[in-house]
């Protein structure tokens, strides 16, 4: 399964205020251990909300909002993508990470063909259809 | 230039739409998310599992991280995300402008952090350490670029 | 924490540290099936004991010294090998944390040889291909014998005891527990390549309604190709199956319509096609050009998926560049199957009669006799070069060597298309 694993901004991220070196090389090593162990799908740091845009939509109106914003606690600071055998591996490869401050992490499953259910085949379901009678009539 | 278009549901204004799209939403965003690829400028895009189905680990100083059940609600939690390349902010803004959002959902746009744009120091920090091979392989070539931390 | 979460991270930390955990232990004692029961008796007791105690901050480590534990006390009792005691006790006294940090752990294991070593023993040429997959299933995958069996459709027990054959006939041959070198490298390597991408198809081939294990085969496939380029990154076949695995698993939302039956790349929905896929796989396939040097056949066969992944349309695809990769691969690894892409591509690219002429040399290859492709090439080239009679009895014969209903349909609805003045519907 795939996941994504997002971690929030805080008010240094949203700040601009970089890590530590420290840290920063013990992100380095973590990086690498998980494209080692062959889970790291990707891995993106991203600029804080005063450098990003909202938009917002409302029936057939839009506003666009420029950053920042205030909820500092959903924004994102950033995310990685990554291939495991389950949520609780996820949690173990997560908990080995180096934050060394208050930092919190959210881990969220990607959806798989498989969960979309009844909104993917009705058109196929008619193709079926359609086939099978082409079929009954010829045979 | 990278962006983020993370997809809010409930950060807009009005009622938003329950979790599940209806067929006409689906085949509308399939329409856009083609229009992005046909376009170039489609790098990735997953949707995502509701936040009661994850997790979240709490990091504090010098501690173990503590682990938590998922987050009660869904307000501000991203339902899916782009991310696209594209020349300017201003044609993101342009891309999530097109985009199929239902009433009540917002388009959050977020510049993705190049490992170039970064100071020396901080890339220096970054790349210490990792045993880079005599055969000069620049590791950010392969799709992984390190976190900045928060 | 409730029991039954514990043994879930216990699963959990088993299949992060199976594998590196095993490798240890037949770097000290270099013994497999010695190594493996260590392993797995150090799991017994993390089972036994982590619900009371608490997972251990540092599993890998905990493992680690438990099995050297273990491995001193079976040593003391058997009373064989002083020499492997005394090694162990030494070990044992000077035991390192586990590391944190890549610093610390190249101390250890400066080259990742410890797990590449047992890549390479469980890959082993002198074992049955069967052999050698379950074998890296379990060691590198960190699958037990029942989840192997379940992928593979075969029952447990057949599987335990090819496992149990396999490390007996390694002991027997007092196999040399190293990376290979020099010489030796490419074919050994070769032998890893094909195990992984043969677990890799095992699950491609699955189909809806089959275990879920299956497809998931392709995940373990993907995970230890992945694995296998950060050991061995100046290979370029290792990258060039990478780029393969990545490029054929980005159309696995494609590939199957609801019904669960096949979809026919040509036909898919490439909106479904994963594009952070396809991105890892041409970053992969770029790293085996770059390493320089012609490119091997997994390579090629990575270019060629690239050549599909890179058309936004399959009117859009780049035939002459793929009729020019599959005539490389077919001086590299020639294959009638090969010959058979060829002639599609030709067929594409310069023309139906070129492509007829390809197809048309195979028809006595002993190996295509019983195949339904090569008639349903045939008669897709013959209806559009307009000789519809023959393209007729073609994928008439095509639908009676078919494989499944969905197949059979599809060609008896061409064969039918061919018999009327106005193709159906």
């Amino acid at each position: 399964m795939r996941c994504m694993v997002i971690v929030k901004a805080s008010s240094d991220s949203e700040a601009g205020v970089m890590p530590s070196e420290q840290l920063l090389t013990a992100m380095g090593h973590y990086n690498e251990e998980l494209v080692k162990a062959g889970i790291m799908l990707a891995g993106e740091g991203l600029q804080p909300s005063s450098k990003g845009v909202r938009v917002k939509f409302s029936g057939r109106a839009r506003t666009v909002t420029d950053g920042p914003f205030a909820e500092t606690k959903e924004l994102i600071a950033g995310f990685w993508l990554w291939q495991v055998k389950s949520m609780q591996e996820a949690i173990e490869w997560l908990k080995r990470a180096p934050f060394d401050d208050d930092a919190e992490v959210e881990i969220r499953q990607v959806f798989e063909a498989e969960d979309f259910g009844a909104e993917f085949t009705p058109e196929l379901r008619e193709q079926e259809e359609r086939l099978r009678a082409q079929i009954a009539a010829k045979s | 230039m990278r962006f983020m278009m993370w997809l809010i549901p409930g950060a807009g204004e009005g009622e938003s739409p329950g979790n599940v799209p209806d067929a006409d939403g689906v085949a509308a965003m399939a329409q856009y998310d083609q229009a992005l690829w046909r376009a170039g400028v489609l790098l990735a895009l997953d949707g995502l599992c509701p936040p009661s189905t994850g997790a979240r680990v709490f990091f504090a100083d010098g501690g173990p991280a503590l682990v938590e059940g998922p987050r009660s609600g869904t307000r501000g939690a991203p339902a899916g995300y782009w991310m696209i390349d594209v020349a300017s902010l201003d044609e993101a803004i342009a891309w999530a402008l097109r985009c199929p959002a239902a009433a009540g959902e917002a388009i959050e746009l977020q510049r993705v952090q190049e490992f170039a744009d970064l100071a020396a120091d901080v890339q220096q920090a970054l790349t210490q350490g990792i045993d880079r091979q005599a055969d000069g392989v620049d590791r950010n070539a392969l799709c992984r670029r390190p976190v900045a931390v928060p | 924490m409730s029991v039954t979460d514990t043994h879930r991270t216990i699963d959990a930390v088993w299949r992060i540290e199976s594998a590196r955990l095993i490798a240890g232990l037949v770097r000290m004692l270099r013994d497999v099936g010695l190594a493996e029961e260590l392993a797995q008796d150090a799991l017994v007791v993390a089972l036994e004991q982590w619900p009371q105690t608490g997972v251990p901050d540092n599993p890998g480590a905990w493992l680690m010294t438990t099995a050297k534990h273990r491995a001193i006390d079976r040593l003391r009792r058997s009373k064989l090998l002083e020499r492997k005691h005394e090694q162990l006790m030494h070990e044992l006294e000077h035991e390192r944390e586990y590391a944190r940090s890549a610093d610390e752990a190249a101390l250890d294991d400066p080259f990742g040889d410890d797990l590449l070593r047992l890549i390479f023993t469980a890959c082993h040429p002198l074992l049955s291909m069967e052999a050698r997959v379950a074998l890296t299933l379990r060691l590198l995958g960190g699958l037990t014998t029942e989840e192997i069996a379940r992928a593979f459709l075969v029952p447990e027990p057949t599987i335990a005891q090819r496992i149990v054959r396999a490390k007996r006939s390694l002991a027997k041959a007092a196999v040399a527990y190293e990376v290979p070198r020099g010489d030796e490298i490419a074919a050994r390597l070769s032998s890893v390549l094909g195990v992984v991408y043969l677990i890799f198809n095992e699950g491609y081939s699955a189909t809806a309604g089959d275990d879920w294990m299956r497809p998931a085969l392709c995940e373990d496939a993907l995970r230890l190709g992945r694995v296998l380029a950060g050991l061995m990154p100046r290979e370029p076949e290792v990258h060039g199956l990478v780029a393969l695995m990545e490029l054929q698993a980005s159309r696995s939302r494609a590939r199957v319509d609801a019904r669960g039956e096949p979809i026919l790349l040509l036909e898919q929905d490439r909106a479904l096609w994963d594009r952070l896929l396809i991105r890892r796989g041409l970053a992969a396939l770029k790293r085996a050009r770059e390493l320089g040097g012609a490119l091997g056949p997994y390579a090629l066969q990575a270019a060629i998926a690239a050549c599909h992944a890179r058309a936004l349309t399959s009117e859009e695809t780049d035939w002459p560049g793929i009729a020019a990769l599959y005539a490389t691969l077919a001086r590299v690894a020639p294959s009638p199957i090969v010959e058979l892409n060829r002639a599609v591509a030709v067929g594409m690219a310069g023309g139906a009669a070129a492509g007829l002429e390809l197809a048309d040399a195979l028809l006595d290859e002993p190996s295509l006799q019983r195949y339904h492709l090569l008639p349903a090439v045939r008669g897709d080239l013959l209806a559009r070069l307009g000789r519809i009679d023959e393209a007729r009895r073609e994928f008439e014969r095509a639908a009676g060597l078919a494989m499944n209903r969905r197949e059979r349909e599809l060609m008896r609805k061409r064969a039918r298309a061919c018999g009327e003045s106005a193709p159906p519907e």
